[in-house]
């Protein structure tokens, strides 16, 4: 894996957003490194405008005020391709076109110089998540499981500088379900990477092991 | 709150520039054009040394024999044949929309699209005409005809065979709009409410659906009222003669060696603009009485079960379509290699490929013309289209989707009336007609096509894997280059499928802005029909109808081979 480039402390300081004068939520937290803030809510409670707020794609039709901050350095208005924001949503969203090993290079950061380093790093994430020989594979041929895995590993291997997380267990089965949430928790706090995750999901929620921040019906204006 | 203030007003500004481009790249050739055509009517053209203001060319205009009939027949064809489009699309959709006959007759009627108006009225003509298939087919056993009848068919005086050629390609054409519209309806809901009520099909579908859905194929509907009332290959090929419609005697006039009659073909494309807007008047009152008769018939709560007959009509119309077109464009295959094929048989005594041999060598040179400009015009428009969407892009992630009304623009507009003053504005700049100035004016119609074609794929491109990207610090153009393209592929090669074929069709713009120096396989057809020689028609109309066909056969073949190993892209 990528040696961990710095792990600093994600701030949400004072972030409200609204929809239509109506305000969805209002959350002040700071996360430190290798923990994970749990938002929880109803679907339409604005759980995930704040993901978007945080990754810097928030829909105009909301109005967000507030700030985000890593360590000190303020992201608010830092376009969204230099907020080093590692996503994973609820589909894996492999890149279709790409081979399974691809995908992993795309994500993979320039600085990681030549072909073979880079080719190298991308076949020892796969082999980190028992999909050592998958380089070439179509996603489209992965399992559900699989495509999680190599979504997880796509977004470790672009060192992020922290994890935006997106329900992201919602669509798996129970039993994988487990697994995937144990390898994501793990792996995130082996990187030392602070972590938002949303869902409506109280297991998820336990599983995360850090602090939990119920949105839904009681923000009010 | 002054950072999302400012986000909102970035945004907007950028919709702003993307459409004011598209406003500048259709709007100003198209008003230039109007322009050209305008002030030589009323006697203004400094090129040809005149500058005095006159409504001379207006009373030669009016002078000139039967122009009342030459209007007015044109003006009733483009309402006749909207009117019939409309009718059967809408009982079509109506009556099977969600069956599986539906998706049969999709199938069919959607590659119908991709012929040329040319090559298919040609195809009719052959099956029409006395000596055609049809009549060979049943003679002399049913007609007893021994040699072919003196119908006056195609050409017949009351354009007919004119009508049934614009109406079979205006079917598919609204159909595959209507198509395109139809996943935004609550079509099963609907259907299961109304037919729980005890509904017809059709009024059920009428009462339900049709206004919302009528909404969307609107703009498509006037842009098949103002091309058929303007129409000007298939009104050559099929339309009647002596007196021809008002837009073929303007194209005659344009072509005239006396420079004068330039002066006489712009008052009468003046009067083609005051015929079309005539037409689009009509069609709105057309359009009124449909909206009250529908409402009487909603609030009257009639159930009207018994549509088989409507509805099996409307099955038979859109298969026949299909039917006619391709039984024609065989029939065109079998001329180009018939030897000898005297009149009663159906089938030529001997085959040749004499003909083929023959047309071959000068066919060449037009064929290299047609295709560079088709390919040209089409990667330009389809640099473009990408470039617009992009641009849009934002705007849509908002939910605010900019319509591209103006796209309309070059579709709404009758070309002769335009691409005329385009080119007297051509000739009035001392320039000579020339491959980019045909080029650019292909370009022109190219456009609306492939952008139309592009639009709806591209909003259905999952927002997340563009955020992913930007995550993982990509620029917006490099996602946009290795994300979205990617994913595009197949959008994108059928839009420059649909742009080839566009300009392969195209016939007036050619031969206005080509002045007769640059012809395409679409001049030549066209020149070709006054002469008659069916074998070497049906050479040009089959090569013109086979060049489409063979655009839509890469696109399809394309994401196969390049994403053989990636399943979800070949489906």
């Amino acid at each position: 894996m990528l040696e961990i480039p710095e792990t600093r402390p994600l701030t949400l300081s004072d972030v409200t957003i609204r929809l239509a004068e109506r305000t969805l939520l209002a959350v002040s937290a700071t996360v430190m490194p290798g923990e994970v803030l749990t938002i929880m809510g109803p679907s339409g409670s604005g759980k995930s405008a704040l993901l978007a707020f945080a990754g810097g794609f928030l829909d105009p039709a909301f109005d967000a005020s507030g700030r985000l901050l890593i360590g000190k350095e303020d992201l608010t208005n830092v376009a969204a391709n230099r907020r080093h924001a590692g996503i994973l949503f609820q589909d894996p969203l492999l890149f279709p076109h790409l081979s399974v090993g691809g995908n992993i290079l795309f994500a993979v950061p320039p600085s990681v110089r030549g072909r073979e380093t880079r080719h190298a790093l991308a076949e020892r994430a796969l082999a980190e998540v028992g999909l050592a020989g998958f380089f070439d594979r179509d996603p489209e041929t992965l399992s559900g499981g699989q495509k999680a895995r190599v979504a997880l590993q796509r977004v470790l291997v672009s060192a992020p500088h922290f994890l935006l997380l997106d329900e992201p267990f919602s669509k798996l089965d129970t039993a994988l379900r487990q697994q995937m949430r144990e390898l994501v928790f793990s792996r995130a706090r082996a990187a030392g990477l602070p972590a938002i995750l949303v869902t409506h999901d109280s297991a998820d929620a336990e599983a995360a092991g850090g602090a939990v921040i119920e949105i839904g019906g009681e923000a009010k204006p | 709150m002054g950072r999302p203030i400012s986000v909102k007003a970035l945004k907007g500004s950028r919709t702003f520039t993307a459409n004011t481009l598209l406003a500048l790249i259709l709007g100003l050739p198209i008003l230039a054009g109007v322009a050209g055509v305008v002030l030589p009517a009323f006697g203004y053209l400094p090129a040809l040394g005149r500058s005095e203001f006159t409504f001379n060319h207006f009373a030669e205009l009016f002078a000139q024999p039967h122009i009342l009939r030459s209007s007015l027949t044109g003006l009733l064809a483009g309402l006749v044949t909207t009117g019939a489009a409309v009718a059967v699309v809408g009982t079509f959709l109506a009556g099977f929309a969600g069956t599986p006959a539906f998706s049969r007759i999709q199938h069919v009627v959607s590659p119908l699209l991709a012929v040329p108006h040319a090559s298919a009225a040609f195809a009719l003509a052959f099956l029409v005409a006395p000596s055609g298939f049809l009549v060979r087919l049943v003679s002399p056993e049913l007609t007893g005809f021994g040699r072919p009848p003196q119908w006056l068919v195609p050409n017949d005086p009351l354009a007919l065979s004119m009508l049934a050629g614009l109406i079979t390609k205006e079917v598919p054409f609204l159909f595959l709009i209507a198509l395109a519209a139809l996943p935004q309806l609550p079509l099963r809901q609907s259907r299961q409410l109304t037919a729980a009520l005890g509904y017809g099909r059709l009024i059920g579908f009428l009462v339900s659906l049709w206004p919302a859905l009528y909404r969307q194929i609107r703009l498509a509907v006037f842009a098949v009222l103002v091309y058929s009332v303007s129409v000007v290959d298939v009104a050559i090929i099929l339309g009647p003669q002596l007196p021809a419609t008002l837009p073929v005697r303007i194209a005659q006039w344009t072509a005239d060696h006396d420079l004068g009659a330039r002066f006489l073909a712009s008052a009468a494309a003046l009067l083609q603009l005051g015929v079309v807007l005539a037409a689009v008047a009509i069609w709105l009152l057309i359009e009124r009485l449909g909206r009250f008769v529908l409402r009487k018939l909603t609030y009257s709560g009639r159930r009207l079960r018994n549509d088989a007959v409507p509805r099996l009509v409307s099955a038979f119309a859109m298969a026949g379509c299909a039917a006619l077109i391709f039984l024609g464009i065989s029939i065109l295959g079998v001329w180009s290699v018939a030897g000898l094929w005297p009149f009663p048989r159906a089938l030529p005594a001997e085959l040749t490929l004499q003909t083929w041999l023959r047309t071959l060598p000068p066919l060449w040179p037009v064929l290299r013309t047609t295709t560079a400009l088709a390919l040209l015009s089409a990667a330009l428009a389809l640099f473009c289209a990408i470039l617009l969407l992009h641009r849009n892009g934002a705007a849509e992630r908002r939910g605010n989707v900019p319509r591209y009304r103006l796209l309309y623009l070059p579709l709404l507009l009758p070309e002769i009336s335009f691409v005329f003053g385009l080119q007297i504005l051509i000739i009035s700049a001392g320039l000579k007609p020339a491959f980019w100035s045909v080029l650019a004016v292909h370009f022109l119609f190219v456009l609306p096509y492939v952008l139309l074609s592009l639009s709806a794929p591209w909003r259905e491109v999952d927002p997340r894997f563009e955020r992913i990207a930007a995550g993982f610090g990509k620029s917006a153009l490099r996602t946009l280059l290795t994300v979205r393209l990617p994913l595009l592929f197949r959008a994108c090669l059928t839009a420059y499928a649909v742009g080839f074929s566009v300009s392969v069709s195209l016939y007036l713009p050619t031969l206005l802005i080509g002045g007769g120096r640059l012809t395409t396989i679409a001049t030549e057809a066209v020149a070709l029909s006054s002469g008659g020689d069916r074998r070497v028609i049906g050479v040009y109309a089959l090569v013109q109808a086979s060049l489409p066909f063979l655009a839509f056969l890469i696109a399809s073949l394309g994401p196969q081979l390049l994403f053989r190993n990636r399943r979800a892209m070949r489906t």
